[in-house]
């Protein structure tokens, strides 16, 4: 094993050392050059003491493996491993700071919160669906691109889902950060998705009321706490943060796995139109539970411990969101029919799927009156109880529909990026049969574009034709 | 390099040419016999000629077990294999049997090294099934990786300073990159009678410059090489095994 001093012009496996960037306690990052490389690189060393913790250097071997696997806008890119034998290092995109946990100083508005935590839910749930699990998620591994997505970094105690586990069997202690921690996690469990989502509820906490909802346990035992002593409610120490934020936070930071979001993809969701959110008692909250139910659970909290693990280690039941976009032109009630029978067909086949309800106004409709407002909101009502009258026959639930008005000249691209940014994991659309009419034929490229843009699953629903009463449903990648 | 694992093809021709339609697909340029080319299944004769072209093309070669028990009649097996053995011994020229027994133990090839069961006792037929005898293989080699077959059971371990080595079962068609500096014991499944409820025939393939193995599963037409089973008289449980994947 090599143990040269790096220096600043020296070169590694073609990799220039610019300079060093960052001196951590488990790694060097130093910012790097390669000629056929476009895009600024860091090279990240490990500080490899072999007297000293073995778990940083498996942490490190399990950085390398996982960080060649990822992909996409939420993940530096990854361009090369070093191997260990000679000089371990891990070369990836340069991601222009600063850190999450560098702006915690400040109070943030609330909207900018909302946003920080949609871009790191979209972030996470990206994660999530390329099999990996972040386990050590805090504002110290969390950066921004200009776009504003949020990139996640330090894989040192992930896991991957289909690649052998270094971590597991190698340490028996728990790992992570002890502020931000879920409770299984000091239980060992490595495997539920979950885990990410309590951390992010801490960090949402700590962005909407500056301090951490568990404070800063010294020890890994003092993690055991949070599972009988809820934290203070954001909204006793900040009152203008709405219930439904206050519900969100809390229920990510429910100890019990599946009290809390089953995805990073439904907390994005109700963090976007929390206007929907369904309020429980979390949102009202006003103060921590009495002594008497904290002394009572703390009583049982081998047994809840028992419970969390249970718990955690059955997997979250997919809750899909499947997205049906109606048109509420009187002259279609044929297609809106059939959309109605997708719906149900479609939710039938998923149980626990959530429907989204979306009808796409033009925005040209709106300006027609001079009294934009006034005239708007009539439009909005009315439109909003229409979608409700069309769905009611599938008699959801609150809180497994919701209704959504967008507003573009482009309904083709307003609906796919409400898919995209939403990660709807199907999408129903009408489509008018084919009768060889102007009008039959624009609205047609509609349903085309949008089958062709989606990121996701796409029904395309018919009316039956005069002389052909079947419907035709034709999927799509 | 590419380099296409096959381990224990037991006679089955249908899942044999399933196998190498697919490394081909994917590039493959490169052939390993983990051993047990023979036994259970209706093609030995077959499957032993086309090994033995591919071997004289560059492609290599291990003994496993029944392949020896072909040869010695004093190896040890279980009632239904030791019938199959004699069935098979009646089905094989002079040339097939001297291919057999020309083939070694084990084959190494710089990290690598290839052998039907545990690399602590080749002859003796140790099944890598847990930690504890993937440990005694790694202890037996100073190679970093080791390929094997025998069980039937996909498998996975890697070498551990501290812990006996880690079991872990692969996902399908998932590439798994065997980290360098740690050495991995791979266990591929059953080409010809796979045993993990899976029916699909079962190879590997492993990139040696991305270093990288995938375990890749393959269905192929089991009904037939079951009706071939039942057709030769063979022992019915053999036959419906292979449609079960047990």
């Amino acid at each position: 094993m090599a143990k040269a001093q790096l220096t600043a012009g020296m070169t590694i496996d073609g990799f220039r050392l610019d300079e060093r960037l960052h001196r951590g306690g488990m790694a060097d990052i130093w910012r790097a050059s390669r000629n056929d490389i476009d895009f600024p690189i860091v090279l990240k060393v490990p500080l490899l003491d072999f007297e000293g913790d073995i778990s940083l250097i498996v942490g490190f071997e399990v950085e390398q493996m996982i960080m060649a696997e990822l992909k996409g806008p939420h993940v530096p890119r990854w361009v090369a491993n070093g191997d260990f034998a000679v000089q371990p290092y891990i070369v990836m995109e340069q991601i222009a700071g600063p850190t999450l946990a560098k702006s915690l100083g400040r109070t943030w508005p609330l909207d900018e919160i909302v946003e920080t935590g949609a871009q790191v839910a979209a972030a996470l749930s990206d994660l999530h669906q390329q099999d990996v699990l972040h386990l050590d998620l805090k504002p110290g591994n969390i950066l921004f691109r200009l776009s504003g997505a949020a990139v996640l970094i330090d894989f040192g105690l992930s896991r991957h889902r289909h690649l052998p586990d270094l971590l597991d069997e190698q340490f028996h202690r728990p790992m992570g950060t002890t502020e931000y921690m879920a409770p299984e996690q000091l239980l060992r469990v490595r495997s539920d998705q979950r885990s990410d989502i309590y951390a992010l509820g801490a960090i949402l906490y700590q962005l909407a009321t500056g301090r951490l909802p568990f404070g800063i346990p010294a020890r890994m035992r003092q993690v055991r706490r949070r599972v009988w002593r809820d934290p203070v409610p954001p909204r006793a120490l900040r009152p203008e943060i709405p219930a439904a934020l206050q519900e969100i936070i809390l229920r990510c930071l429910e100890p019990m796995p599946a009290a809390r979001y089953a995805g990073a993809g439904d907390l994005m969701f109700d963090l976007r139109h929390q206007d929907l959110v369904v309020l429980t008692e979390r949102a009202e909250r006003m103060q921590q539970s009495d002594f008497r139910t904290v002394f009572a659970r703390r009583l049982r909290a081998g047994k809840i411990m028992r419970q969390i693990h249970a718990s955690a280690t059955k997997p979250p039941p997919r809750a899909p969101i499947i997205l049906v976009a109606v048109s509420l032109r009187p002259e279609i009630e044929e297609v809106r029919q059939a959309l109605l029978e997708a719906a149900a067909s479609v939710l039938a086949n998923m149980p626990g799927a959530r429907l989204a309800c979306i009808n796409v106004m033009p925005a040209s409709l709106i300006a027609i009156d001079e009294n934009i407002d006034a005239a708007g909101d009539n439009v909005h009502v009315q439109r909003l109880v229409e979608l409700r009258n069309w769905a009611a026959p599938l008699e959801l639930p609150k809180g497994k529909i919701t209704y959504h008005l967008l507003e573009s000249r482009n309904i083709a691209a307003a609906v796919v990026n409400f898919a995209r940014s939403n990660k709807v994991d199907h999408l129903i659309i009408g489509a008018p049969t084919s009768t060889g009419s102007f009008a039959g034929k624009v609205r047609g490229k509609v349903s085309a574009q949008i089958t062709a843009e989606a990121p996701c699953t796409v029904t395309v629903v018919r009316a039956a034709g005069e002389s052909n009463r079947l419907r035709e449903v034709e999927p799509a990648a | 390099m590419l380099i296409a694992l096959l381990a224990d093809v037991h006679g089955n021709r249908e899942a044999l040419t399933a196998c190498l339609a697919d490394a081909e697909r994917a590039g493959a340029d490169r052939y390993v016999f983990l051993g047990d080319l023979v036994g259970y299944g209706a093609d030995p004769a077959w499957v032993i000629d086309l090994a033995a072209e591919m071997v004289a093309a560059g492609a290599v070669a291990v003994l496993g077990n029944h392949d020896a028990a072909v040869l010695n009649p004093s190896e040890t097996m279980n009632a239904v294999a030791s019938a199959v053995i004699a069935w098979t011994r009646t089905r094989l020229n002079e040339a097939q049997r001297s291919f057999l027994a020309r083939l070694p133990l084990t084959v190494e090839e710089g990290a690598r090294l290839f052998v039907h069961a545990s690399a602590s006792a080749p002859d003796t037929w140790i099944y890598v099934m847990s930690s504890r005898e993937a440990f005694q293989s790694f202890r037996a080699t100073h190679h970093r990786l080791t390929f094997c077959g025998h069980t039937h059971f996909p498998a996975l371990f890697n070498e551990s300073p501290r812990t006996l080595p880690q079991h872990h079962v692969p996902a399908d068609g998932r590439p798994i990159p065997l980290l360098g500096q740690r050495r991995w014991l791979a266990v591929l499944g059953a080409v010809g009678q796979p045993r993990d409820k899976n029916p699909a025939a079962c190879y590997g393939l492993f990139d040696d410059v991305d270093n990288r193995l995938t375990y890749v599963r393959v269905p192929y037409d089991v009904e037939l090489a079951a009706r071939k089973i039942r057709k030769a008289g063979l022992p019915e449980f053999l036959a419906t095994r292979l449609t079960m994947g047990i």
